[in-house]
C-alpha cells in the first residue's frame, strides 16, 4: 500500500490548522471587541465556506490563481509560488475553507468571557495583546481546542476542493479522499477499503479527544 | 485632589438620561455614591477609570488631566493608576490568587508590598489556589488586594459587598476600613447599604436623575435631621406581625434582630427590605462592658 496519500493528507491538516491558529485568534480577537460597521460582513465571508459548496470555491480559487490569471502570474513572478495544481495553494484554500471552524469557537469564547477581566488587566496598563495571550487565550483553552481539532479534522475530510484546484498529483496534491476516489475507480476495493478505515479511525479518534477533553472525563481519570 | 466635572447623556428608561457631576474629592477622602440604579453611579466611576468617554468636562486628579473635551486629553485606562475593585470581582480564572496579584504589580514597584497586602488581608493560606475554589468573601478579598498591589492613587469600589451574605459584610467592611487607614488611599465607593456607608465614607453624594442632589457626611445626608436621640442605629426591616393592636416590626441592626412596636399607621409606610433607623429619645440606654 503507499501511504503517500495518508502522509499528504496529515501534512495538509498539519499545516492548515497551525496557518489558521495564527490567522484565527487574531480574527476571532477582532470579532469578539469590534462594534465596527465591517464585523457583520466579515462575518458573513468568514461563515460562507459553511454553506458554499465547495466546487465554487475552487472554481473561483482556479479563476483567481490560475497561471494565465493576473493574480496568479502576479504571484509565480513575486514570489515563484504556483498556488493551482500545488501543496502551498492546497493549504491556502484549505485554510479559507476551513476558516469558520477555527474562528468561531475562538470568536465566541473570546465573547463569552466577562468585559471586566479584560478591563482588569488593561487598568493594570497590559496591552491589549498582553491581555489577549495572559488572560484571554489561557481562559478559552476549552474553545482553542475545538478550534483546533475542528480545523483538523475538516481539513482531512475535504473532498471537492482539493479535486477542483489540485488534482491527483502523487505526493503533491494526492490526498486521501482523492486516493480513494480513484482508487474506487479503478476498482481496487482493498486499497480504498484500507484508506477508508484510516480515515474513519482518524476522525473517529479526534473527535472523540475533544469530546473527552473538554467534557472533563480525562480529568476525573487522572484524579 | 480630584476634581470632577463631566457631562454625558446617557440613554436611560424612557428616553435619556443627562449625567451631570461636578464635584472635588479631597486626598485620602472616602467618599460613596449613593441613590437607587440607573442614577449614573457606576457611569461615574466607568469615565473616571477611562472606560467611557464623556460627552463633554474635565477630569484632573493630583493637578494631571486625565480628560479634558477642550483640550483633546483622553488618558487611556492603564496610564490613570487606578484599583477598581468590580461588581463580578474579575479575577483571572486561569491564574493562582499569588499570580493575580504579581500580574498586577507595577513594573519597578515595591517588592515587599505584594506580600505586605497578602499579610494585611490575610491571604496567605490561599495564596496558590485558583479563584473558583474560592468563596464570595474570599474572592472579594484577593479583588481587594489585587488593586492595592497596582499601588494606585484612587481606589474604586463597584458595590463590592452587595453578593455576600451580612456577616461576611461586616467582616470585609473591617478589612476595606484596615486599608484605608493603611494606605490613605482616596476611594470611591457605590453603594446601597446606608449602615456600610455610614460606617466607611466620610463624604455621600446623593444621586438622583444624574445630577448630585445632595452631599455632606453619612450622618448629615442620610438620616432625618429632627431626631434628637439618645441612641439610633440604621438597620433593615425583616417582618412585619400583627400583635393585637399593634404591630411588631423585626429590624435586623448590623447581626442582630431588633423588636420593635410600632402603630397601623406607622406601619402602613413600611415593608421587609425598607432601610431604617431605629431611635430611642425617651430612655437612657445601659451600657455593659462585654468580656471578648
Amino acid at each position: 500500500m503507499d501511504w503517500g496519500p495518508i502522509y499528504l493528507t496529515l501534512k495538509l491538516a498539519v499545516a492548515t490548522t497551525f496557518i489558521l491558529l495564527l490567522v484565527g485568534v487574531p480574527l476571532g480577537n477582532w470579532l469578539s471587541r469590534t462594534t465596527s460597521w465591517w464585523k457583520p460582513i466579515v462575518e458573513t465571508l468568514v461563515s460562507m465556506p459553511l454553506v458554499l459548496p465547495p466546487t465554487v470555491l475552487g472554481f473561483y480559487f482556479l479563476i483567481a490563481f490560475g497561471p494565465e490569471q493576473f493574480l496568479g502570474s502576479w504571484i509565480d513572478k513575486w514570489f515563484g509560488i504556483k498556488l493551482v495544481f500545488s501543496f502551498p495553494g492546497l493549504v491556502l484554500a484549505s485554510v479559507i475553507y476551513s476558516l469558520p471552524f477555527m474562528v468561531q469557537p475562538i470568536h465566541s469564547g473570546l465573547s463569552s468571557l466577562p468585559n471586566s477581566l479584560l478591563e482588569a488587566s488593561q487598568l493594570m496598563g497590559k496591552s491589549k495583546w498582553k491581555t489577549l495571550l495572559k488572560v484571554g487565550l489561557p481562559n478559552i483553552k476549552a474553545s482553542l481546542l475545538t478550534g483546533i481539532i475542528l480545523s483538523f479534522a475538516h481539513t482531512v475530510g475535504e473532498f471537492g476542493v482539493v479535486l477542483m484546484i489540485g488534482g491527483s498529483i502523487p505526493d503533491k496534491t494526492r490526498v486521501a479522499s482523492i486516493a480513494i476516489y480513484e482508487e474506487v475507480e479503478a476498482l481496487n476495493y482493498t486499497t480504498a477499503h484500507t484508506y477508508s478505515l484510516l480515515l474513519l479511525a482518524l476522525s473517529f479518534g479526534v473527535l472523540l479527544s475533544v469530546y473527552l477533553i473538554n467534557g472533563g472525563y480525562l480529568k476525573r481519570f487522572w484524579r | 485632589m480630584i476634581t470632577l466635572d463631566i457631562h454625558k447623556r446617557l440613554r436611560a428608561e424612557g428616553g435619556h438620561m443627562d449625567l451631570q457631576i461636578n464635584v472635588r474629592i479631597q486626598s485620602g477622602d472616602w467618599v460613596t455614591l449613593y441613590g437607587p440604579s440607573g442614577v449614573g453611579k457606576t457611569s461615574t466611576l466607568r469615565m473616571l477609570s477611562g472606560f467611557m468617554k464623556p460627552d463633554n468636562g474635565s477630569i484632573v486628579v493630583s493637578d494631571i488631566t486625565w480628560f479634558d473635551s477642550v483640550g483633546k486629553v483622553n488618558l487611556k485606562p492603564g496610564l490613570r493608576n487606578i484599583g477598581y475593585v468590580f461588581q463580578d470581582f474579575a479575577l483571572f480564572p486561569n491564574m493562582t490568587v499569588r499570580q493575580n496579584l504579581e500580574y498586577a504589580r507595577k513594573k519597578g514597584g515595591n517588592g515587599k508590598l505584594l506580600t505586605t497586602v497578602l499579610e494585611m488581608i490575610e491571604l496567605g493560606d490561599l495564596q496558590d489556589q485558583k479563584p473558583a475554589s474560592l468563596s464570595g468573601g474570599q474572592k472579594q478579598r484577593v479583588a481587594l488586594a489585587r488593586a492595592l498591589v497596582q499601588e494606585p492613587k484612587v481606589l474604586l469600589l463597584d458595590e463590592p459587598l452587595s453578593a455576600l451574605d451580612p456577616a461576611m459584610r461586616f467582616k470585609l467592611q473591617e478589612y476595606l476600613l484596615r486599608v484605608h487607614r493603611e494606605f490613605k488611599l482616596t476611594t470611591l465607593l457605590v453603594s446601597h447599604d446606608i449602615s456600610e456607608i455610614s460606617r466607611l465614607s466620610n463624604t455621600v453624594l446623593v444621586l438622583e436623575k444624574g445630577k448630585i442632589i445632595r452631599q455632606g457626611s453619612p450622618t448629615e445626608v442620610l438620616l432625618r435631621h429632627d431626631i434628637s436621640g439618645k441612641f439610633k442605629f440604621t438597620g433593615v426591616i425583616i417582618s412585619i406581625e400583627k400583635a393585637d393592636l399593634m404591630y411588631v416590626v423585626n429590624v435586623l441592626v448590623q447581626e442582630q434582630g431588633v423588636r420593635v412596636i410600632a402603630t397601623a399607621e406607622e406601619v402602613s409606610v413600611l415593608k421587609p427590605g425598607d432601610q431604617v433607623m431605629v431611635a430611642s429619645k425617651a430612655f437612657n440606654p445601659l451600657i455593659y462592658k462585654l468580656n471578648v
